[in-house]
């Protein structure tokens, strides 16, 4: 009962959406991407989609600097 | 190398262009390095001047503090080698129209400084020019561990990612990893242009 996200395991928490996980880890940067399993996932339905058991999640964000 | 290779990748590197958003450490290092290789044109966008703050990364010198980037990177590329076309604008990249300026390279890099920009710029470039190859980084702040810089690749966008990094705001920003990113970008700009292992 576990996820991958951006290489790092944490556990799986049953219909927990794109949105949710992103709050859980913390994440406030900007993001670029999100992809569930190499799948991209539009903006639009991170408050839908539900990350399944066992999924890879990597996240992709701006850090300012340049 | 054989000759013939070697003659057809200068050719190719001639006739090619590259955008780049913003001239600061990112953008200013990574086309001197590119101007060096043989990119034939550039097409420079930034709003800014020169500072002395700058001078700590970013590819300008005392004489140029108070010109505009985009002039001074200009005159430095012509140093190098004055058949460079280099185009300008002296423009802030405003939402909605951030396409604008690079629909006639063959790929655009993405040096911008503030990361709610450079997330836009990306989706601007990735909706409104499809088949644009766009370089970008994002993580480039602070010191050492350049062992954690990727390149993560999602179709037309190359990302030079270190997931790890501090934001500028919370980190020093200096030379030795934004050249080394900016460097970073370049040679994936190379990459896209010439083709892989050529």
């Amino acid at each position: 009962m576990s996820i991958v996200v951006n290489g790092k395991n944490i556990q799986w928490m049953k219909n927990e959406t794109v949105e949710q996980l992103l709050k859980r880890m913390k994440y406030t940067f900007p993001l670029v991407v999100v992809k569930i399993n190499e799948k991209v996932i539009p903006k639009k339905e991170f408050s839908k989609t539900i990350i399944p058991d066992r999924s890879k999640i990597d996240v992709i964000h701006m850090i300012s600097g340049g | 190398m054989d000759k013939k290779k070697f003659e057809e990748i200068k050719r190719k590197l001639k006739k090619s262009s590259v955008g780049i958003a913003g001239l600061g450490g990112l953008g200013s290092n990574a086309c001197i390095s590119l101007a060096r290789a043989g990119v034939g044109r550039f097409v420079l966008v930034d709003f800014d001047k020169v500072e002395e703050s700058n001078l700590s990364r970013q590819y300008y010198f005392l004489d140029q503090i108070g010109k505009l980037k985009v002039d001074a990177l200009k005159d430095n590329i012509k140093k190098i080698n004055s058949d460079i076309i280099v185009e300008t604008h002296n423009i802030k990249l405003i939402k909605g129209s951030m396409e604008k300026p690079f629909k006639d390279v063959d790929v655009v890099i993405e040096a911008l400084d503030n990361a709610e920009t450079k997330a836009s710029f990306i989706e601007e470039i990735l909706t409104k020019l499809p088949n644009k190859p766009i370089v970008a980084a994002s993580g480039v702040a602070g010191y050492g561990h350049s062992d954690r810089i990727v390149t993560k690749r999602l179709g037309n966008l190359y990302m030079c990612y270190d997931e790890y990094a501090k934001s500028s705001e919370d980190d020093i920003l200096v030379a030795p990893r934004v050249t080394l990113i900016a460097n970073w970008e370049a040679n994936l700009a190379l990459e896209i242009i010439l083709g892989e292992n050529k």
